[in-house]
């Protein structure tokens, strides 16, 4: 009895003491997918502390003290190789945190000035807007600003979109076929949809595109809307994913979401799925084009290799990644989207200023005051 | 100090009358300092806001709604839990129940799944069309479950993954009962069921109490599962309000009431648990229980044991493998998760050690001085279990960043958060240790020449090592699933499993969350092994 507790203990001042080794560079613990593979940060030096000797004079001079440090509101499942990619050819070491888009914002100005983050890497336009309005972003240069489309960057240039998503209707095609499909997102107000949709007022592509219909018709027009909407009683979901899945299955005939949801689920599940995304024939405010963008923050610590490694993302490389791994609509490079994707050209998208997004508290006040938040 | 003024001068019972300890006393105030710094942010954040805001956000009938709905559902689990976990506990600790141990480790295990997981879990198999439906269908043609979502989704939910709290405190105190009280009923005409209700109920309240309250406030701040069934409680208008708008000020607010709800339960508990003494005087020898030979009720018992095994731990371990398998078939690319978990076990097994050390003092000055100060101490430490994980770690964030920089996203400040986070999960237990520990034990060692250092490690520590093992155990496995503080304040690049999970499942990869969670499981049964030799009865 005696000599287990005391191995216990003897087990803990271990832990302990490695705890102190470690604190000092805990970037050696780091865990991107492939590194996963090297098992014991303790038990073997990092490969990646050492990369080859060209590549670190060069990222020496650039970096100064510890690594590029990303805030990303993407996850890492989604971002992880991409980061990677970039590391291996720039030879710079790359710190990242992932969390909700929101939630890293909240974490940027709670650390106000003290922030280590060099870059913020957000799901939707609204966040980075929201950030660049709180002074936290700073101007990109031109040349950047200008690889992707006017209509997808920000109009002050304080950040740019990297990949695009489309907002659609996923629809059970068991339940539904095409023609069933009204010709304006604003039609499934109809009394003939009571008790079959589904959508997530929480999540934050659904607020931006309210965001897009108050900017786009009024506030008159996204409140009607919101009501006629809710007179249906949808069924209210806490995210993207559990929409489609209940799609899928049934519990629902249709839902908003944005487009890669399903053609994930279609990978995930071998290829047929009694599902299918809609797209509004005309240029619908329901086939809104939201963008997942960076920024440099005013507090970055490394300013060159931050610009770096958004050019890096602006490439084809990387936006090649994107457009076959993730689904999404590349920006730039005029890389093509991948076959199973419905083309950015063949959607015929509304005209929208991405920036009008940030204003996200009168939609939060909106949605609170009609009782669906 | 306080403490001084309320005491009422030293007098014939020095160990409980006399006040603490100086150097207790200042590990105290500067531990109650530490634990309290998420409230004070939220009290300055509160402040930016100025009073017609507040009252805007406060009389919203939304927040009433969500406000009574958190109090219904927590009072309801805490109910539902204590029924699961009291018989539990004691068929597997007091009876000849077949296979005891293994039916304790299955009975323990669905505390690992993250809240959010278990959400998941739930909608997939038992939501209008999930698998449960599935099956009805092919057997009876059902077409459609009713409605999973709303108040019996979050119930059922919140039940299945947090009975074992109170299970586990519940079975240390029915270990660290004096058999010599239950014999004695039993010899002075009581049958084994009155011995029980009459006796050992009674002393188990404050365990049951302990556990009920980890049970409560864990419901009250729960986020992850809560959202997924639909249900609309507070925590989910408090994220609302973060993440739509980035509005902290009004995130505050509401934080600070559901501050004010876990002090009304505290309150609550400490008048039920209170004046009464659950030692025996007498000589303690401590020797074997005896064992109920449960005979024709083995049958009923077995059931019952299965029963929530199937629904707690094979239904979410079935889901998972359903995920996996369907990815695996599909191609997914499954990648290795040795270094998270490597860092999951560390970071927990620093996390249970931190939160234990901490929770000895605190639970002495508690139990043994009570006063001013050891109740204010006591109540402080609960504040951060309270609040949702995500508001705790911004208030560290801020003062982190600020005032704290070289230890900013270190493991040290992680492992703060967690002692934060989950201190009350240890306290507990090693509360109820302590009380059932006649403190005359200790002034006879104290007697018999011992100093006070001496009497704590060689007479309390170890008469109450089943609590401080137990306290450690639920802190190891509580924090292998936490993730909020993980997320925002480990160490830049120190990912975990619960991170991974999240990270998959939240993008709709779910065979690629699965992997994470079952290993997650796997792990935490196996850290359950020494916690069950530690408390294995001589």
């Amino acid at each position: 009895m005696r000599y287990i507790i005391r191995t216990a203990l003897l087990l803990t001042l271990m832990l302990l003491a490695v705890a102190c080794g470690q604190s000092q560079n805990a970037s050696t613990s780091d865990d991107s997918p492939t590194v996963a593979a090297e098992a014991d940060p303790e038990a073997q030096p990092d490969p990646e502390a050492q990369p080859d000797p060209e590549a670190e004079g060069a990222s020496d001079e650039i970096m100064g003290e510890g690594g590029l440090v990303i805030y990303s509101g993407r996850s890492e499942t989604l971002v992880g190789p991409v980061i990677e990619m970039f590391e291996e050819e720039s030879g710079i070491d790359v710190q990242v945190r992932y969390g909700e888009t929101a939630e890293m914002a909240a974490t940027i100005l709670e650390e106000g000035q003290n922030s280590p983050a060099d870059i913020y890497y957000g799901q939707d336009a609204g966040a980075l807007g929201a950030l660049a309005n709180e002074g936290r972003l700073t101007v990109l240069p031109t040349d950047l600003l200008e690889s992707v489309e006017a209509r997808f960057r920000s109009q002050e240039g304080e950040w740019v979109g990297v990949t695009g998503r489309a907002r659609v209707v996923v629809y059970n095609t068991e339940a539904l076929s095409e023609a069933d499909m009204p010709a304006s997102i604003l039609d499934f107000t109809d009394p003939r949809w009571a008790g079959k949709l589904g959508w997530a007022p929480t999540n934050g592509s659904f607020q931006a595109f309210v965001t897009a219909l108050r900017a786009s018709l009024g506030e008159e027009a996204a409140r009607e809307w919101l009501e006629g909407i809710q007179a249906n009683q949808p069924k209210v979901y806490s995210n993207n994913s559990a929409i489609v899945d209940a799609v899928v299955s049934g519990e629902i005939e249709a839902g908003f979401v944005n487009h890669y949801y399903l053609l994930r689920l279609l990978k995930e599940s071998g290829g047929e799925l009694p599902a299918a995304n809609y797209y509004f024939p005309t240029a619908d405010i329901g086939n809104l084009i939201n963008v997942a963008g960076v920024g440099i923050l005013d507090t970055a610590r490394h300013q060159e290799a931050a610009e770096q490694f958004v050019r890096f993302l602006l490439s084809e490389e990387a936006q090649r990644y994107f457009a076959n791994e993730t689904d999404e609509y590349p920006l730039a490079a005029a890389v093509p989207t991948a076959s199973d994707v419905v083309p950015l050209a063949d959607i015929p998208t509304p005209e929208i200023d991405l920036n009008k997004l940030q204003d996200l508290d009168g939609t939060l006040e909106l949605l609170l005051e009609l009782g669906i938040l | 100090m306080i403490g001084d003024l309320l005491n009422p001068p030293r007098g014939a019972r020095p160990s409980q009358q006399a006040g603490p300890p100086r150097s207790l006393r200042l590990i105290g105030v500067v531990l109650a300092a530490l634990l309290a710094l998420p409230l004070l942010y939220l009290l300055l954040r509160a402040a930016e806001m100025g009073p017609s805001d507040l009252a805007a956000i406060l009389l919203r009938p939304r927040t009433v709604d969500a406000l009574w709905n958190s109090v219904r559902l927590a009072a309801a689990t805490t109910l539902t839990t204590t029924l699961i976990a009291v018989p539990a506990a004691w068929l597997t600790t007091r009876t000849d129940l077949p296979a005891r141990r293994l039916w304790l480790i299955l009975l323990v295990l669905p505390l690992v799944f993250p809240s959010f997981v278990g959400g998941y879990v739930v909608v997939s198999a038992l939501g209008p069309r999930g698998m449960m439906q599935g099956w009805l269908e092919t057997l009876f043609g059902i077409q459609r479950l009713p409605e999973i979502y709303g108040f019996p989704g979050a119930l059922l939910t919140m039940t299945l993954f947090t009975y074992p709290y109170t299970l586990l405190s519940v079975r240390a105190a029915l270990q660290g009962l004096d058999p010599a009280l239950e014999e004695s009923a039993r010899s002075l005409g009581l049958t084994a069921w009155q011995s029980f209700f009459r006796l050992t109920m009674p002393l188990l309240r404050p365990a049951i109490v302990a556990g009920g309250l980890l049970v409560a406030l864990y419901t009250l701040s729960d986020f992850g599962a809560v959202s997924l069934l639909q249900y609309d409680a507070l925590p989910r208008v408090i994220l609302v309000q973060l993440t739509a708008s980035l509005n902290r000020g009004g995130a505050a607010i509401l934080s600070l009431l559901l501050a004010i709800v876990t002090l009304i339960v505290l309150i609550f508990e400490a008048r039920s648990a209170a004046r009464t003494r659950y030692y025996s005087v007498g000589s303690g020898a401590k020797r074997r229980h005896s064992r109920v030979a449960l005979g024709k009720w083995r049958g009923i018992a077995l059931t019952f044991c299965a029963t929530v095994v199937g629904w707690a731990l094979v239904m979410p371990l079935a889901v998972l493998l359903f995920w996996l398998i369907r990815g695996l078939r599909a191609g997914e690319p499954m990648r290795a998760l040795w270094s998270l978990t490597a860092n999951s076990l560390y970071a927990s097994g620093l996390a249970a050690l931190a939160t234990t050390l901490v929770a000895l003092p605190i639970a002495f000055l508690v139990v043994r001085y009570p006063s001013l100060l050891s109740r204010v101490v006591g109540r402080v430490a609960y504040m951060g279990y309270g609040l949702p994980g995500i508001v705790v770690a911004l208030a560290l964030i801020s003062f982190g960043a600020t005032y704290a920089t070289p230890l900013y996203q270190t493991l040290v400040m992680l492992v703060f958060a967690y002692v934060v986070r989950f201190l009350p999960q240890a306290l507990g237990t090693v509360e109820s240790a302590l009380q059932q520990l006649s403190p005359r034990v200790e002034d006879a060692a104290r007697s018999l020449g011992y100093g006070p250092l001496q009497v704590l490690g060689r007479v309390t520590l170890p008469l109450a090592r089943n609590g401080i093992a137990s306290a450690a155990a639920l802190i190891f496995l509580t924090t292998m699933k936490e993730l909020p503080a993980t997320l925002f304040l480990s160490p830049l690049g120190f990912r975990t499993l619960a991170t991974r999970i999240w990270d998959t499942t939240s993008e709709g990869f779910f065979a690629q969350g699965a992997a994470p969670a079952l290993v997650l499981v796997f792990f935490s049964a196996f850290s359950l092994l020494p916690i069950l030799v530690a408390t294995r009865e001589r």
